[in-house]
């Protein structure tokens, strides 16, 4: 039933829409009658008027899709709307602190999206966060006169390691993510406690060097936000601009296609959680270093936060859906939540119920823009395009 | 699709009424696997700590995960239809501010059940609502609800504590139900047993027969194993999956009841986590996450083997977390063995 | 003739316990047509996957040009100069034409970073070679299946393929579009290129192949130049033995009117069907793929909501919201999608034929075993299917039956109406016989029967009477006897009006 399509007797090919609406790509329909406008008829259908493909319209659809554009302008309101109240909030301090706050979700985030784009999902990534961050404080503890690369260093390859062990498994023994990643999850958490005999390590017991290192700032920037930036422009060109990015998104869209494409699904699986766990262990110093310690709850319960802010961003749970900058503003807009609860005096506790409240609307939303367009096999439907609710209306 | 190198002849038309069960099939049977899991973590928690098989030792130890096992069965026939729901914790913490501002007014034992139990049935009303009546994926919309009904009782509770509850209510969670019979003969004794765990095992014994005896419970396995071709059959997939959504609030909200007995006290923070214990039960217990496969029984005996092993560990001073490690590398493994066992060519592969 | 560019030499395939394919050998030739043909399980799919690298032969030997090969995986199969168009389209919905044209060898420039523009324009030129001038920065799901097929060749041409497979991939199109296809068939043989074809459409067959290779159980049982055989004989071929009558029409007494349908309509799909329809009667719904037929008649069985519409069962107005409301007044419907639809793969037989209504094997609150196993032991041997035990699951069984199962399912709701949507898409022609046979005799039971299928004689061999819809109306009725092949293609295409 999925794949069949209406049957005319010319293959109709629809102009692009020339207005952007909110409700996403899917909106043009494959069988809008053709206008003058774009051509006539030849061999295999409707011959498109060459569009220009660096007109304006286009190039701003190549950044943002229109649910990005409506997330973007709900923030930009919003930030607005808080502005007026406290304008304190629009000082570029606060600012500054806003991403601050927010760079490690920006990155978890990302990373999630992708282990999410194959048909996955990563519990783990806040316990790996939380052991990695570990494993680099016991590293400046006991090993004072490490360079600060080789402590960052160790977090990114723990981090790794532990995301390649899920990775691993799922990928060459086909356990079902949630289950690997829900049991690594408690693994890692528990192993905290092993590698640190249970203890803590406090901002005393760390280097100087490892701590101040977050709190360095360039151009009123600090060191994590630079951080983010650079791993959003890796991430962008990575999924972007290489084979193997853009084979995450073919598995993700569909696995049997994509072997038939000479994909291998397996390894793309392994890439996915690898770079979940990489990108977890910097998180996990950035963090420890950041709050000046280190124990077992770090982090808990974060890894929901991490999916939310990809379920904002527009990331489809199904796979194959998802862009970076959807995913960055939807990490965005739950940390605009968290800084400014606190500008607007309101208390910290209605965080968590707002960011409930704001998954829940982004499902809906999502929901309507995936959902499967009417078959359109009468005439007069036909005529209508997509918008067949007036039909509907007029028939009942 | 393909052709068979030799189709016996005289048997292609006989068909049985059953398959013939070599002792292989019978063995590889996921319950008998927990079974000998039970039975190794038995012997070696009783080699370990000499207080294991101590009969008010073993009963105490039922407090600690019957709340969580009762929201397991809801969960497992979730699971089972290929849903989930990861608000259930959540639910609890609602439904015990509830009961904590219910007892404040001076509510006695029973409205204070009825109030965790009413606030249980509408959350999963509109969990339900969402998943079938909008058709949104469960996983994002019980993260979501997860969020929001947390979120709601932080924001009502704050920081504070409910400590105030009527003693009778407190009866009902710290002490036997059932009391500790002897009958004179040693081995021969009714054992003490707590209200939550005769809970659990009464709900179990039922969720069982609706499950693998009923045309309700036959209906979930058709929904799990194929939705679409179920509601071809006539099956009401969605009023069923709503239902279950209800019958996971009304189990949360039952557990949150006997939590807060139990524990005489609660803060925004209570069964924080729990989805994730509750969701490893299942699928430790053999329930498919990719729907239509699972046992009760499996289920049961997976919330005992995780029971005895946190019991067991906890008797000697094994910190909680480090319990973890060894639930969460069970959980793996159990999956994981059958896989590798395949991978090595030592059973003939499925289909 | 020139020299084969592609051949296979004693090959085998085997999976435990299964013998997909045993010793075949072919060769094909550049600038030439083979169509493969056999019954569904004969080994068809095993060659194309060997051919395309998802499968390695057990044995034998593949050369191309000349040279031995292996193909380890389906790059290697590219490299080699072979690609296939794949039955359902396997492609991605989320990602752009040019994407999909190039995924797997997308063209990389500096620091093997994906350039987007040049393959962009590769993409459109590929395109334009084959008159399909879709924009390459479309999104896959905007296009029809029929343009979807299109890239799918443009994909082909991608890889510079000398060897083009096409596993039936005229199974989604209308009359047009086949045409079409076949023009840029003819278009790939003049430019020298070897075509494999495989279709279960004899007279498509006859107009594009140049030669044939027949398959069955896995064996090659005959090839040669089309011009040298009939029709008859490569179903004889096919089969393994002489196919009498295919379409035995019974005799059976027609009765009152069962069902009557008024004016059923929904908003976008299919409007104003109305026909009534006898005790004994077999009435065929025909129209080409997207007709609406199938729409129509789930819209009867409660699964698409009616805007307008009403339904009389033997003189009972019924109002059907559900598909239970449906069973229950006695109309049951074999989907279409068998897999998806109508089996349930992971349960056993018992299981799957009681599903549509377990109300009657319940004893007080649980469900009688025996009272199960006694209707499925009655229906399964009805209808012969073939397994080893009745609590085999049905995804371990074959096609045909797997296919027999769901019809047990439907007849267990004891119906008055049953609609059978292509009762026999993708069965093997034994089953589908017997298949065949069943409908008469549920119609000689007194059942009223609809049937769906888009197999022309099909629906000219069993039905009494022909609707014919096209775009969501009924638009032509025929009587038994007084109707001809031509005029009801005419009418389903729309032609016979644009020539009146």
């Amino acid at each position: 039933m999925a794949g069949r399509a209406i049957k005319t007797r010319r293959l109709i090919v629809a102009p692009p829409p020339l207005t952007p609406s909110l409700k996403g790509e899917g909106d043009s329909e494959a069988l809008t009658p053709p206008s003058p406008l774009w051509g006539g008829v030849r061999g295999w259908g409707y011959v498109i008027a060459e569009a220009d493909p660096a007109s304006g319209q286009r190039r701003m659809r190549n950044v943002l899709n229109y649910r990005e554009l409506g997330l973007a302008l709900v923030l930009i309101v919003g930030v607005g709307v808080i502005g007026a109240y406290q304008p304190v909030f629009l000082e570029w301090r606060n600012i500054g602190d806003i991403l601050t706050e927010t760079s490690v979700l920006f990155m978890m985030a990302l990373a999630q999206m992708v282990v999410i784009l194959t048909r996955g999902i990563d519990l783990s990534v806040a316990a790996n966060l939380a052991l990695s961050g570990m494993l680099a404080a016991l590293v400046s503890q006991y090993y004072p006169d490490t360079p600060l690369v080789l402590m960052i260093l160790t977090a990114i390859l723990s981090g790794l390691v532990l995301g390649m062990i899920n990775g691993a498994l799922i990928a060459f023994l086909g356990i079902p993510p949630i289950v690997m990643t829900l049991g690594t999850l408690a693994v890692y958490r528990g192993l905290i406690i092993i590698i640190a005999k249970g203890d803590q390590v406090n901002a005393s017991e760390m280097g100087v060097t490892f701590q101040a290192f977050p709190k360095m700032a360039l151009l009123g920037l600090t060191t994590p936000v630079w951080i983010a930036i650079l791993v959003s422009i890796l991430f962008w060109v990575f999924l972007n601009l290489t084979r193997a990015g853009r084979g995450l998104y073919a598995v993700g869209g569909n696995p049997v296609a994509a072997r038939y494409c000479g994909i291998d699904q397996s390894r793309q699986e392994l890439l996915a959680y690898s770079i979940s766990g990489a990108v977890a262990g910097l998180c996990g110093y950035l963090w420890v270093a950041r709050y000046g310690v280190a124990y077992s709850e770090i982090a808990n319960g974060y890894e929901l936060t991490v999916i939310a802010a990809c379920v904002i961003g527009g990331v489809s749970i199904g796979g194959g859906v998802g862009t970076v900058a959807g995913t960055l503003l939807g990490a965005l807009f739950l940390g605009i939540v968290m800084t400014a609860l606190p500008v607007l005096q309101i208390t910290p506790f209605w965080q968590m119920a707002i960011s409930g409240a704001v998954i829940l609307a982004a499902v809906v939303i999502n929901a309507r823009a995936e959902k499967r367009p009417d078959k359109l096999i009468l005439p007069e439907a036909r005529r209508l395009g997509r918008d067949t609710r007036m039909l509907r209306r007029a028939r009942a | 699709m393909n052709a068979p190198i030799s189709p016996p002849p005289e048997t292609r038309y006989t068909v049985l009424d059953a398959p013939r069960r070599g002792i292989r099939d019978v063995l590889m049977r996921w319950e008998v696997i927990l079974v000998i899991l039970l039975a190794a973590t038995t012997v070696v928690n009783t080699m370990v700590s000499p207080y294991f098989l101590d009969v008010f030792n073993l009963a105490d130890a039922t407090f600690n995960f019957s709340e969580k096992a009762i929201i397991a069965l809801a969960m497992a026939l979730l699971i089972l239809v290929r849903q989930i729901d990861l608000s259930v914790a959540a639910i609890v913490a609602l439904a015990a501010m509830g009961i904590g501002y219910a007892a404040e007014a001076g509510f006695g034992p029973g409205a204070l059940f009825a109030v965790g139990i009413g606030i249980g049935l509408a959350c999963g009303v509109f969990n339900g609502l969402l998943v079938t009546g909008a058709g949104l994926p469960a996983i994002v919309v019980t993260i979501g609800t997860m969020s929001l009904f947390r979120g709601l009782t932080q924001v009502v509770l704050g920081d504070q504590a409910k400590t105030k509850y009527p003693q009778e209510f407190l009866d009902l969670g710290q002490s036997y139900f059932i009391k500790m019979k002897e009958t004179g003969i040693s081995w021969l004794f009714v054992p003490p047993v707590p209200l939550s765990f005769l809970i659990f095992l009464v709900l179990a014994v039922l969720f069982g027969i609706v499950l693998h005896k009923t045309a309700t419970g036959r209906k979930l396995f058709a929904i799990g194993s194929n939705p679409i071709a179920a509601r071809f059959s006539g099956i009401p997939v969605d009023r069923l999956t709503f239902l279950l959504f209800m019958v996971s609030g009304i189990l949360s909200g039952l557990a949150a009841a006997l939590l807060t007995a139990r524990l005489g006290s609660m803060r925004s923070n209570i069964a924080i986590g729990w989805e994730l214990d509750i969701v490893t039960m299942v699928i430790l217990g053999g329930v498919s996450i990719a729907g239509g496969v699972g046992s009760i029984l499996g289920v049961v005996l997976a919330v005992f083997v995780l029971g005895l092993v946190t019991f067991g560990m906890s008797l000697n001073n094994i910190p909680g977390q480090v319990v973890s490690v060894y639930i969460g590398a069970l959980l793996i493994a159990v999956i994981a063995i059958p896989r590798i066992v395949d991978r090595l060519g030592l059973r003939k592969p499925a289909g | 003739m020139s020299e084969p560019i592609l051949t296979l030499t004693g090959v085998s395939k085997t999976f435990p316990g299964v013998r997909a394919l045993q010793n075949v050998s072919l060769a094909l030739r550049p600038g030439s047509v083979t169509a493969l043909i056999g019954e569904n399980g004969a080994g068809k799919s095993t060659i194309v996957k060997i051919l395309t690298g998802i499968y390695t032969p057990t044995e034998g030997e593949i050369r191309v040009a000349g040279e031995p090969k292996s193909f380890a995986s389906p790059r290697d199969a590219w490299a080699a100069g072979i690609a296939a168009i794949h039955q359902e389209t396997v492609m991605f919905d989320e990602l752009s034409v040019a994407e999909n044209i190039f995924m797997g060898h997308m063209p990389v420039g500096a620091g093997r970073l994906v350039d987007w523009s040049e393959m962009r324009a590769k993409a459109a030129a590929l395109l334009k070679r084959i008159d399909a001038e879709i924009p390459p920065e479309f999104k896959l799901k905007r296009l029809s299946v029929a343009q979807k097929h299109l890239v799918e060749i443009a994909r082909a041409l991608s890889h510079e393929a000398q060897v083009v497979i096409m596993d039936e991939p005229t199974a989604a199109l209308s009359a047009n579009e086949i045409d079409d296809l076949f023009r840029i068939v003819a278009q790939l043989k003049a430019e020298g290129r070897a075509v494999v074809f495989i279709s279960h459409k004899f007279d498509e067959i006859f107009r594009i192949a140049d030669d044939f290779v027949c398959l069955r159980d896995g064996d090659k049982v005959g090839e040669g130049p089309l011009s040298d055989v009939t029709e008859p004989q490569l179903v004889r071929m096919m089969v393994g033995r002489p196919v009498d009558q295919v379409f035995p029409k019974r005799d059976v007494p027609i009765g009152g009117v069962a069902l009557s349908v008024r004016d059923l309509s929904n908003a976008t799909e299919f409007a104003d069907v109305s026909f009534d329809l006898r005790k004994g009667e077999i009435l065929g719904l025909y129209g080409l793929v997207g007709a609406g037929r199938t729409e129509a008649m789930q819209g009867l069985f409660g699964i698409t909501p009616l805007t307008r519409g009403s339904v009389t069962l033997e003189g009972k107005p019924l109002s059907i919201r559900s598909p239970a409301d449906a069973i229950h007044a006695g109309i049951s419907y074999v989907p279409e999608d068998r897999q998806e639809q109508g089996a349930v793969l992971s349960l056993g037989i018992r299981e799957n034929v009681t599903l549509a209504n377990l109300v009657k094997h319940v004893r007080g609150l649980f469900l009688s075993r025996p009272s199960e196993q006694d209707e499925t032991r009655r229906l399964g041997r009805r209808l012969a299917v073939k397994a080893a035990n009745w609590e085999q699951r049905l995804g371990e069984l074959s096609g045909g039956n797997q296919q027999k199962v769901v019809i047990a399912k439907w007849l267990a709701t004891r119906p008055k109406v049953i609609i059978l949507d292509e009762p026999t898409k993708g069965i093997d022609i034994g089953s589908k016989a017997a298949v065949h046979d069943f409908i008469g005799e549920l119609a000689g039971d007194g059942l009223a029967v609809i049937l769906i299928s888009s197999e022309l004689p099909e629906v000219m061999g069993l039905a009494d009477r022909i609707l014919v819809m096209k775009e969501g109306r009924v638009v032509d009725e025929f009587q038994r006897g007084k109707w001809s092949a031509e005029a009801i293609v005419g009418a389903a295409t729309g032609a016979r009006k644009e020539a009146a």
